[in-house]
């Protein structure tokens, strides 16, 4: 009797969360459904509520979509590249012994905690600027000409702003993977005469897997929707126009409700996809 | 011998290290520096480094400027507001979740989940449209409800596995003890959770305040904050590197300090507990 008063209480402290999310998922994405089978152009006055899938197949056919699904992959591939890569070492390097760990450790997980648009201008400014960014008189100290990284690299840049974003995110979940590795096991791989790079690839590296997809996934779901270092930077031009800007652009820039909401729909599933796969992984974890 | 070779070992190692740590510190610290630097300086070729005449006049130039207080009293606002209306509404369900768990309890907590995994722009302008309608575009409590929303499966998640860690046999002990539901609530549970609930507030209100997307798509001036107060300098005004540094130094100061503070529920709050 106390098990099912105590239930339905639960149930009841339950029920404000889920049902504030049900209501915050439902009513804007049926919204967005709903629109993207529709011509609906407020600045013209159109509204014509059917239309069938004529918004879905001139999205995915426009040359923009294709450009911007590519402009994404390498996007998010480049990022993740450089947070994995950089990641995993600097966690090795952060687990060696040394003076002054928690001080480095701070250091690296910094800029994590630095607002896009800051980061954005800062980089944009200080750094990549040709006149007077640091990057500029750094080429010019080494005799090289100065190069005008956001016309030139548009994409790259914007992949550097945000991967010295996530790097320290990385970091900072792979060090706690490594920590987890047990000594024991290193150290007698070591007796055994294993040189330090097969007992990297063989011990460390296995052990790090799970800890590196789960990195992969998270940050490709938030990655997936990187809005600000665009908008601030190169708003979307010289092919730096992801899905999602893409989607912003139609929506409140040419103000085409139906398409925007057709390829939002499409930027959904896309996300969707990814999201499966890293809800196996915490399901599964949630289990033990 | 063998412990004069791991010092030298030690050395090195502290020497790539902060090496390395510098390197990827050295955008803030750059920006730390030009803050303090007159616009002159601040674009001076060759760049000037630690010697020059340190001045504070960037800082009170941004601060007279009108926006930047409410700005900044915009920030504050929204990130608090927001991170607590979150709390108040996640507690309970993480709390009846970790204690009292149920057959779905798992899949309330993935679809859960799943809420934060959809890309916000998908539902861009209906959005517009009901701030329209509600007639609370531009305005603090539009952003403190929806940076609560979309933070809200965090907060769950974050509470749900701290609260899990509280061992529910000390309860049983209590109420062996006499303890009634309040005395249980106020002298055991609260203790053991108040850690778990403080390192939730800390995050979220780190995410809300460094929360980018809805917060320029969804303001103008009177309830922008600082994400939003700063993109306008990417406008003409931007070529003022001094005062741009000072601003960006004002806008991510506290929140640094503050994340510095929660390493290690970052590590918690965005794996949802798939790395441990």
């Amino acid at each position: 009797m106390a098990t099912e008063h105590s239930k339905s209480s639960a149930r009841f402290m339950i029920a404000p969360a889920v049902f504030v999310l049900l209501v915050w998922m439902l009513v804007p994405l049926c919204m967005t459904l709903y629109f993207s089978f529709a011509d609906y152009r407020p600045m013209r006055n159109t509204f014509d509520a059917w239309i069938g899938f004529s918004n879905y197949a001139s999205f995915l056919t426009s040359s923009s979509f294709l450009s911007s699904v590519m402009v994404t992959l390498q996007m998010v591939a480049g990022i993740l590249l450089i947070t994995i890569g950089g990641g995993v070492a600097l966690a090795l390097l952060l687990d060696q012994p040394m003076f002054g760990q928690g001080i480095v450790r701070i250091l690296v997980i910094a800029p994590f905690f630095v607002m896009p648009t800051v980061s954005a201008l800062v980089w944009k400014n200080m750094f990549f600027n040709v006149d007077n960014g640091l990057f500029s008189y750094l080429w010019k100290f080494f005799g090289a000409q100065p190069y005008d990284f956001l016309s030139q690299s548009p994409l790259l840049s914007i992949v550097v702003i945000v991967a010295w974003q996530w790097l320290p995110f990385a970091t900072l979940i792979l060090l706690t993977a490594v920590q987890s590795l047990s000594s024991e096991q290193l150290e007698a791989a070591e007796m055994d005469g294993a040189p330090g790079y097969s007992r990297f690839w063989y011990i460390i590296l296995p052990h790090l897997s799970r800890a590196i997809t789960v990195v992969i996934l998270i940050q490709t779901i938030f990655l997936l929707s990187i809005f600000a270092e665009i908008f601030v930077t190169t708003n979307g031009a010289f092919g730096t126009r992801t899905l999602t800007y893409l989607v912003y652009q139609r929506v409140l820039e040419s103000q085409n409700i139906g398409l925007g909401s057709a390829g939002g729909i499409v930027a959904v599933i896309l996300a969707n996809i990814v999201a499966i796969f890293l809800m196996r992984i915490v399901g599964k974890n949630l289990d033990n | 011998m063998a412990r004069a070779i791991s010092h030298r070992k030690k050395m090195m190692w502290t020497a790539l290290a902060w090496g390395i740590g510098l390197l990827i510190f050295f955008p803030i610290l750059w920006t730390f520096l030009t803050s303090f630097k007159a616009e002159a300086t601040a674009i001076a070729d060759p760049p000037v480094w630690f010697f020059f005449d340190w001045t504070t006049e960037n800082y009170t130039a941004v601060l007279e400027r009108s926006n930047y207080p409410l700005a900044l009293m915009n920030s504050i606002i929204i990130a608090v507001g927001s991170t607590l209306l979150g709390i108040i509404i996640a507690v309970p369900a993480a709390w009846a979740m970790a204690f009292v768990p149920g057959k779905r309890t798992k899949d309330v907590l993935l679809w859960m989940l799943s809420n934060k995994m959809l890309p916000a722009v998908g539902v861009l302008y209906p959005l517009v449209l009901i701030a329209k309608y509600f007639d609370v575009l531009d305005s603090r409590i539009l952003l403190v409800v929806i940076l609560m929303l979309i933070n809200l499966p965090i907060i769950v998640w974050m509470l749900y596995t701290y609260f899990r860690e509280i061992p529910g046999e000390i309860l049983e002990a209590a109420r062996m003890d006499g303890a009634n539901l309040k005395n249980e609530i106020i002298y055991v549970l609260t203790p053991m959770a108040v850690p778990g609930i403080a390192s939730t507030i800390l995050l979220n209100i780190i995410l809300a305040w460094n929360e980018a997307f809805w917060t320029i798509l969804l303001t103008t001036v009177n309830a922008a904050p600082l994400t939003k107060f700063i993109a306008s300098f990417s406008a003409p005004e931007g070529l003022f590197y001094a005062k741009l540094s000072a601003a960006s130094i004002m806008a991510i100061a506290p929140i640094l300090i503050m994340g510095w503070f929660s390493q290690k529920q970052l590590v918690r709050g965005l794996t949802f507990g798939a790395v441990k």
